[in-house]
């Protein structure tokens, strides 16, 4: 059943807000991916997304990362609809607010760590390039990674361009980190390196993270869980 | 943009073989219509300096363009004359010294009088027609280059020699006539009169040096008939642009048909306008098929990187930004081509600059005429790049329309 919880989020500052949200993959026989899913996430939070496989779960993160659009209901980042919003501004959403980490790094493989992560700074244009490159070296090394700066990804290990991507989605200081299965595809060294990243950025950066994981000892580490089945929330339930 | 560059030079890079292929298709196309410019404008620019050489920027004409106005139709609006006709009795230009004095007032160049006739040349048993032109050898000298196409004696010669003539080279050779000979002229009217060589021109217009001959005027008003007439003006301008100006000017004034070297040549220009048409139509298609090189790898690069482009997407790049990095890519080959094309161009139409021949039919040209234009460079070069924008344009599009959410959900 679709009841969001009481959460922090309703007693503090709403950051992330889904109201109804529907979406139907158009093809012959139309695929329901997503169905009447509300929810509220305030600020701070740590939220795991779970489900069996083809329960909706990277759908809805795309959806809630403005990478998507709902065929129905909207998505509301700081109480502002993104629906009405144009591919433009949705862009400058992302850029600014949120920032995404896949199950696979997705780092551009011609560019060092250091680089990678400069590129959404470099995208937004706020600071300067030397300071650029001080704030990527800087989360670069709060993770670890202070002796792999210029390193390509080819060059550092699956947990290594993991934790890279990890920083590059911080480089802006997103209100926002949506990560799908961001330890997918670690073993649980490397797991529990990056799932303690992202613990952390919460922590210190009171940045709101919503992972999206198989995993459910990791989900039940985090403090409220959604969970998905057939596309609608089953149940919504804090630690 | 810098960043959206480096994107592109990375991506450019990793397609080293292709980036280069694609370099050198464009570096062929641009080189080439380069050097096919350089020469089409040498040989056209060669062609028309040695017609305009030969001809005066202006003549005017002891003609009339339209029929004298009657004064009957300047009084009356209901008076017409049909059938009126051009006055065809050439009776040459009236007041010579008068129109010359009114057009120097005004005109910024030389004139010269002229008195043109046929007549038949006479020498050692052997008659040629030739073209007989009437000349103040001073005035003369100042209007045309036939100081530098005297082979032998001088044209100035003719200012001392009462009865002097200057001769095309190929006409004395037919005749087996030199300089110091005596020959006999005889004109329409079976006036005879004997001339005495003093000189030998060769124009390279097989025309003129087989039928032209220069005395001086008075001596051609006395073999004609017409004291104190001439039957053209030729001007020759310090701006040769400004001809047609001057001539509808002149032609105002005098009321004599005055005809610009453009007019007189039109069907010239027209062909020479046709064929620039023609080759820079070829020039474009060249480039066309190079940028079908570009559009092949940058299609390529679109296939290969569409995970680049999702992730792209996902860190906050617009759908404009993506098309900016291919269209750069498209670009920076173009750019690449275009300077590589300049080079080959430069080095291609250099050596056809050396490479020298002969032709002795209507036109004698010792060497390739080649015209060396910044122009041309920047046509092939802009037509290089115009056609790697559109080349990397079309995937560019693509590119920007790609789903990331499709490309994310494909790979995982």
């Amino acid at each position: 059943m679709s009841s969001p919880a009481p959460s922090e989020a309703e007693t503090g500052e709403v950051l992330l807000e889904a109201r109804r949200l529907k979406r139907i993959l158009p093809a012959l026989v139309p695929v329901t991916l997503v169905e009447d899913v509300s929810f509220r996430i305030g600020r701070a939070e740590f939220v795991a997304i779970t489900g069996p496989s083809g329960s909706g779960k990277s759908s809805l993160l795309y959806l809630l990362g403005l990478l998507d659009r709902a065929t129905s209901g909207e998505v509301l980042i700081e109480g502002r609809p993104a629906e009405a919003l144009s591919s433009s501004e949705m862009a400058r959403i992302r850029l600014e607010k949120i920032g995404f980490v896949f199950q696979f790094h997705f780092l551009l493989p011609e560019f060092t760590a250091l680089e990678n992560v400069m590129i959404p700074m470099q995208k937004l244009g706020k600071l300067p390039h030397a300071a650029q490159a001080e704030r990527a070296g800087e989360l670069l090394s709060q993770l670890g990674l202070a002796d792999f700066l210029h390193r390509r990804p080819e060059q550092l290990s699956g947990g290594q361009r993991q934790r890279v991507a990890v920083a590059r989605a911080l480089a802006n200081a997103p209100d926002l980190i949506l990560a799908d299965e961001p330890t997918g595809s670690l073993d649980s060294a490397s797991t529990e390196q990056v799932f303690e990243s992202l613990a952390s950025i919460v922590k210190t950066r009171r940045t709101t993270v919503v992972a999206v994981t198989h995993d459910l000892d990791l989900a039940a580490r985090m403090e409220r869980r959604i969970h998905l089945v057939d596309g609608r929330i089953d149940y919504d339930r804090h630690k | 943009m810098i960043l959206l560059l480096r994107i592109a030079a990375t991506h450019v890079r990793g397609r080293m073989r292709q980036t280069v292929v694609s370099t050198l298709g464009v570096a062929l196309g641009v080189g080439f219509s380069v050097a096919m410019a350089s020469l089409m404008d040498g040989s056209q620019r060669d062609f028309m300096a040695t017609l305009i050489d030969a001809i005066p920027h202006v003549e005017i004409k002891d003609e009339q363009r339209n029929p004298t106005e009657q004064p009957a139709t300047r009084h009356y609006d209901a008076v017409a004359f049909l059938g009126l006709r051009p006055l065809e009795d050439l009776r040459g230009i009236r007041n010579p010294t008068e129109a010359l004095a009114a057009l120097r007032d005004w005109v910024d160049g030389d004139l010269a009088q002229r008195l043109g006739g046929q007549a038949v040349l006479r020498y050692s048993g052997q008659d040629i027609g030739l073209t007989l032109m009437g000349v103040v050898p001073t005035r003369e000298l100042v209007v045309s280059t036939i100081r530098n196409d005297m082979r032998e004696g001088s044209f100035e010669a003719l200012d001392t020699t009462a009865n002097g003539l200057v001769l095309g080279d190929s006409a004395a050779r037919r005749l087996g006539a030199d300089p110091g000979d005596t020959v006999t002229l005889t004109s329409a009217n079976g006036v005879a009169k004997r001339f005495k060589i003093v000189g030998l021109f060769h124009t390279g217009m097989t025309a003129s040096d087989e039928g032209l001959a220069y005395a001086p005027l008075k001596a051609v008003q006395i073999l004609l008939e017409k004291p104190d007439i001439v039957n053209s003006i030729a001007i020759r301008l310090a701006t040769i642009s400004d001809a047609k100006d001057v001539a509808a000017r002149a032609e105002r004034q005098l009321g004599y048909k005055a005809v610009s070297w453009e007019e007189a040549n039109e069907g010239l220009m027209e062909a020479f306008f046709v064929r620039n048409v023609i080759m820079y139509t070829v020039v474009g298609a060249i480039l066309l098929v190079a940028g079908f090189g570009i559009f092949n790898i940058v299609s390529t690069i679109v296939h290969e990187k569409a995970k680049d482009i999702a992730i792209l997407k996902s860190l906050g790049f617009r759908e404009s930004d993506i098309q900016q990095i291919f269209v750069l890519e498209g670009l920076v080959i173009g750019i690449l081509g275009a300077i590589a094309g300049s080079a080959l161009g430069f080095a291609l139409s250099s050596y056809m600059a050396t490479i020298r021949f002969e032709l002795t039919q209507d036109m004698e040209i010792t060497h390739l005429p080649i015209h060396f234009s910044v122009l041309h460079y920047a046509i092939a070069c802009l037509l290089a790049l115009f056609s790697s924008a559109v080349a990397g344009f079309i995937p560019a599009r693509k590119a920007a329309r790609l789903n990331p959410v499709d490309i994310i959900r494909g790979a995982t």
